[in-house]
């Protein structure tokens, strides 16, 4: 390695160009470091390498995603900020937005999962509560290899308590997520954070610098040497020498959040602060630029300024660290007294480093020389953007399983060996060590079909979920990527929530291979086919390339985040199962497609052909519809039909319920596996009054959505006749046994 | 009725209390951790939370608070001091509660629905509950209480115990300890029964759209005794 801590920075003193090795080092191509060149009309320094470094690699300038992206539904009467701020806003009425992102920190995971995961959670919550709005809840997605990896069990203890040990202590409940198993995340786990926060509409604050000579203003943390090229580590493979990473991973200070985003939030009351940003990925180098660039203005920083955490620490450490926990200000110059008052109150740093200039130039000075000086559009518009080679995969040939296949089957072993499956078994372990009810908000919290917050005062909550489908995704990028969408959707209409938007995380291999960039390609196109038809727009995002070791990548991994309102909270509907008597009906067609299905993957080891299709008028309809129907109270329980099938979404509502019930024969003349663990999409179960089955059926008849009764509420076991007759007890201990003994 | 809830810069249940008392008629007033005095009050509370980021001993630099004084002034003079969660951990650390709040056994953090058995309602904080076993929640990673056994037996003879974990009948046995406490120790009092410690969040139970609502029980009773 380069000694790069002693080296002068003289910005006239650079003679000498860089060899290759050290322009690989910073995560650059040959051809990058010439554009460089170019851009500057000379070579840059070792300080001005590493910030192109930092602004230029994946992570933070969506090069080889940018084209793509713009495909895309950002907008509907809902949002108030799309993507490209720190995080999406829409509107829930009553002069009240919600704000939230979802964002990955895969890489860091891996190499430390207890700060990996922390401070996954700390830079999702910054990203919402810059923007002036108080988080009121977390959610997350998290992959692991397969569970007898040797690796994975560390990593999922690790990850779990990271995420619980940054949240509960902010203060901030997690109602939400989902945790999966599957080998190919063995060398790249996937750790997806996301946010929600509560602002008014008038008290929204933004990146966007503006003014001259506007003081810059650093607060919160000090800056240490922790996570220097954190963000160009996260836009490379994993080889071996993965362990060697560890010191890029940051190191997460919950207590210090909290007092950062109550200085904040009391800064925020009046109009002290003209732009503010949070230092996440490449610190203080990419807020200082992205909110200049925003503002079409310069800054001048004097890095002599800067809180540091330790000794000598050299303009190239601080401008590429990523010590957690700290937030640049561009200030109203009158209000600096004030302003740090209040962070003095909470005993936060806060500095004076700079100011704004007019020139849109980075002006870096450390002990009165001018150590940096970039052209701000050389870091910004004028990055590189790639139009990547790629190959679309072709929809895979439907599988005919034989019919002895299924004689060799019973249905009841196999509904028991799905719901004690890895990735089916209850997850109350992992959502147990999230405090999931702080702020006392919570109505409906983890393992259900969406997590619910109210917002006090009112009459309205929240619904908010996390979903993704690799498998899906894998088998055919197109639908899985619009599959995804739809079940984002059924998750919120479940609850009775009106789906609004969502924010996507998209996790994936090396770009630079075409397969790879084909999987991306196809899986945002679905993604936005599904948001335009559906009206449910993406308003933030974040995309994880790299996630590869050694040539072998994982598996394409979008990750949605619903928000959706429920207008009153009073006719929020549960999973759980009511009461005796009561009759259940399955909303949308059975057609009994196996295809990628859990049973096809599980049971026949079969994981070829396409996944279910997706009907977008349908999953349009059928959702609207159980609105309707939730809204006139006829619902008393829902849970939208996903992995397993019909089977296991009625066990999921029994064992919730504590309560059975007595399953009708098909009446169609389909193979009972077929029936009972088809992954067909667009379906729900709804639970309702014999007596109100007629005007159901009218509502579902009036709207042309197919239906049909599916059973009965009994007492305490699940049975189908000639086929078997089980305890609900019995239910639970096979679904909850997995998780206990892996983790014991 | 007036209560005073005192803010450590790591509280976060501070604002959930705070509702709660105002839910229930009390006069609350929030008091920074830097105040000297405490405003007058007939209850005072430490809320959960994590008062200095509990990066050394839950609770311990609390119990060095500049308002610490003034809850230990108050809690000497008979006022009512009811400490939730880490409110617990901190009046421990103070001395004002005796033993010590550990590791959860299975060293994980758990936030769960709990069944609590009252032990004592001859008091000022539970007499006129009308159920012996509530239902609270629980969100805690140092919630294992432990005292020695001169002091086990002070709390057991001087039915100083508050609460224990329990099943839903009642029944209090180690399968029903989510945190290993012992003797299914939930809360306690002092000798004189004017502070009590719980490791439960009755503020997280106030209405029936949350997981529950029978903290509601416990705020209505607070009040009904002073009013």
């Amino acid at each position: 390695m380069v000694n790069y801590f002693l080296t002068i920075y003289l910005v006239n003193m650079r003679k000498v160009d860089f060899d290759s090795k050290t322009i690989k080092e910073h995560g650059l191509s040959n051809s990058e470091y010439k554009k460089i060149c170019e851009l500057l009309n000379r070579s840059p320094n070792l300080l001005e390498l590493g910030i192109f470094s930092a602004m230029w690699n994946e992570h933070c300038s969506y090069k080889s995603s940018k084209i793509h992206l713009k495909k895309l539904p950002t907008k509907s009467k809902d949002v108030i900020q799309g993507p490209g701020e720190n995080a999406g806003i829409i509107d829930i009425g009553d002069d009240q937005a919600i704000v939230f992102k979802i964002e990955s920190h895969n890489h860091p995971s891996y190499i430390e999962p207890y700060q990996g995961a922390a401070t996954g959670v700390g830079g999702i919550l910054r990203d919402v509560f810059t923007m002036g709005a108080r988080p009121i809840a977390n959610l997350n997605s998290i992959h692991f290899g397969s569970p007898k990896h040797p690796k994975t069990k560390n990593l999922l203890i690790g990850v779990v308590k990271g995420i619980g040990g940054y949240g509960n202590c902010v203060g901030i409940p997690t109602i939400g997520g989902e945790t999966y198993f599957d080998e190919s995340y063995n060398g790249n786990i996937l750790v997806n954070a996301m946010s929600l926060g509560l602002v008014k509409k008038e008290k929204i604050f933004y990146s966007k610098a503006s003014g001259i000579d506007n003081p810059i203003i650093y607060v919160g943390s000090k800056t240490g040497r922790d996570g220097i090229h954190g963000a160009s580590m996260a836009s490379s493979n994993f080889d071996d020498k993965t362990e060697e990473k560890k010191p890029t991973v940051q190191v997460g200070d919950p207590f210090t959040e909290k007092l950062l985003l109550e200085a904040c939030q009391e800064l925020m009351r009046d109009d002290s602060i003209v732009a503010i940003q949070d230092m996440g990925a490449a610190g203080l180098t990419s807020s200082s630029v992205e909110m200049a660039a925003k503002g079409s203005l310069g800054m001048e920083i004097n890095l002599n300024n800067v809180p540091c955490r330790e000794l000598n620490m050299s303009p190239y450490e601080m401008m590429l660290s990523e010590s957690q926990e700290r937030m640049l200000i561009i200030l109203n110059a009158a209000k600096e007294k004030n302003a740090k008052k209040i962070f003095e109150k909470w005993n936060l740093d806060f500095a004076n480093i700079g100011k704004t200039i007019k020139t849109k130039k980075l002006i870096l000075k450390f002990n009165k020389n001018i150590v940096g000086d970039i052209p701000i559009e050389a870091l910004s518009i004028k990055a590189p953007v790639y139009d990547r080679k790629f190959i679309k995969k072709n929809i895979p040939k439907k599988q005919i399983i034989s019919k002895d296949k299924f004689n060799k089957l019973k249905i009841i072993d196999t509904l028991i060996k799905l719901i004690s499956h890895p990735n089916i078994s209850n997850k109350r372990w992992v959502w147990e060590q999230y405090d999931h009810t702080v702020m006392a908000n919570t109505l409906q919290k983890p393992g259900g079909n969406s997590g619910v917050v109210r917002i006090e005062k009112t009459n309205k909550a929240i619904a908010a979920t996390i979903d993704s489908s690799a498998e899906y995704c894998v088998a055919h990028p197109l639908t899985g990527g619009k599959q995804i969408v739809c079940e984002s959707w059924r998750n919120l209409i479940s609850v009775g929530a009106k789906p609004i938007a969502i924010t996507n995380c998209l996790n994936f291999g090396n770009p630079e291979k075409k397969n790879t960039m084909g999987e991306f390609i196809d899986c945002v196109e679905g993604i936005s086919q599904a948001c335009n038809y559906l009206k449910y727009p993406v308003v933030s995002g974040n995309v994880s390339f790299y996630n590869e070791t050694k040539e072998k990548s994982i598996k394409p991994t979008p990750t949605i985040g619903g928000v959706g309102l429920i207008k009153d909270y009073s006719k929020m509907i549960t999973m759980n199962l009511k009461s005796e008597n009561n009759i259940l009906i399955v909303v949308g067609k059975t057609l009994g497609y196996l295809g990628q299905s859990l049973f096809s993957r599980i049971i026949l080891k079969n994981k070829k052909g396409p996944p279910p299709e997706i009907n977008l008028f349908n999953e349009k309809n059928n959702g609207e519809t159980i609105l309707e129907l939730i809204d006139k109270k006829y619902i008393l329980s829902a849970h939208d039909i996903s992995t397993g099938g019909i089977l296991v979404s009625l066990v999921e509502m029994c064992i919730a319920g504590n309560i059975g019930v007595k399953i009708d024969s098909p009446k169609t003349l389909v193979n009972l596996y077929e029936f009972f663990f088809g992954e067909d999409q667009g379906r729900y179960i709804i639970e309702i009054k014999n007596d109100n089955f007629n005007e159901v059926s009218n509502i579902l008849d009036k709207n042309s959505v197919f239906f049909e009764k599916i059973g009965t509420v009994q007492k305490d076991k699940l049975t189908l006749k000639n086929e078997f007759d089980i305890f609900i007890k019995e239910l639970i201990d096979y679904n909850n046994k997995w998780f206990k003994s892996y983790i014991s | 009725m007036r209560s005073s809830v005192v803010i450590f810069p790591g509280s976060n249940c501070d604002k959930d209390i705070a509702v709660a008392l105002e839910k229930f008629n009390f006069k609350n007033l929030m008091v920074w951790h830097n105040e000297t005095t405490l405003p007058k009050s007939d209850l005072v509370v430490l809320p959960g939370g994590f008062s200095y980021g509990d990066y050394l001993r839950t609770g311990c630099i609390a119990a060095k608070s500049n308002i610490i004084n003034g809850v230990i002034e108050f809690a000497k003079k008979g006022g009512l001091v009811l400490g939730i969660c880490n409110g617990f951990q901190i009046l421990i650390e103070t001395g004002l509660l005796p033993g010590v709040l550990i590791r959860n056994k299975n060293l994980n953090f758990l936030c769960k629905n709990v069944y609590l058995k009252i032990t004592n309602n001859k008091n000022n904080f539970l007499s006129k509950f009308n159920k012996e076993i509530i239902k609270l929640h629980i969100a805690h990673n140092e919630g294992n209480y432990y005292v020695d056994e001169r002091n086990l037996k002070t709390l057991e003879d001087d039915n100083l115990i508050a609460f224990k974990y329990c099943d839903k009948k009642g029944n209090i046995a180690e399968e029903n300890n989510p945190n290993g406490s012992i003797k299914n120790i939930a809360g306690i009092f002092n000798k004189k029964q004017n502070i009590l410690g719980m490791m439960p969040h009755p503020e997280r139970m106030i209405d029936k759209y949350l997981s529950g609502e029978d903290g509601k029980l416990f705020f209505n009773n607070i009040f009904s005794k002073h009013a």
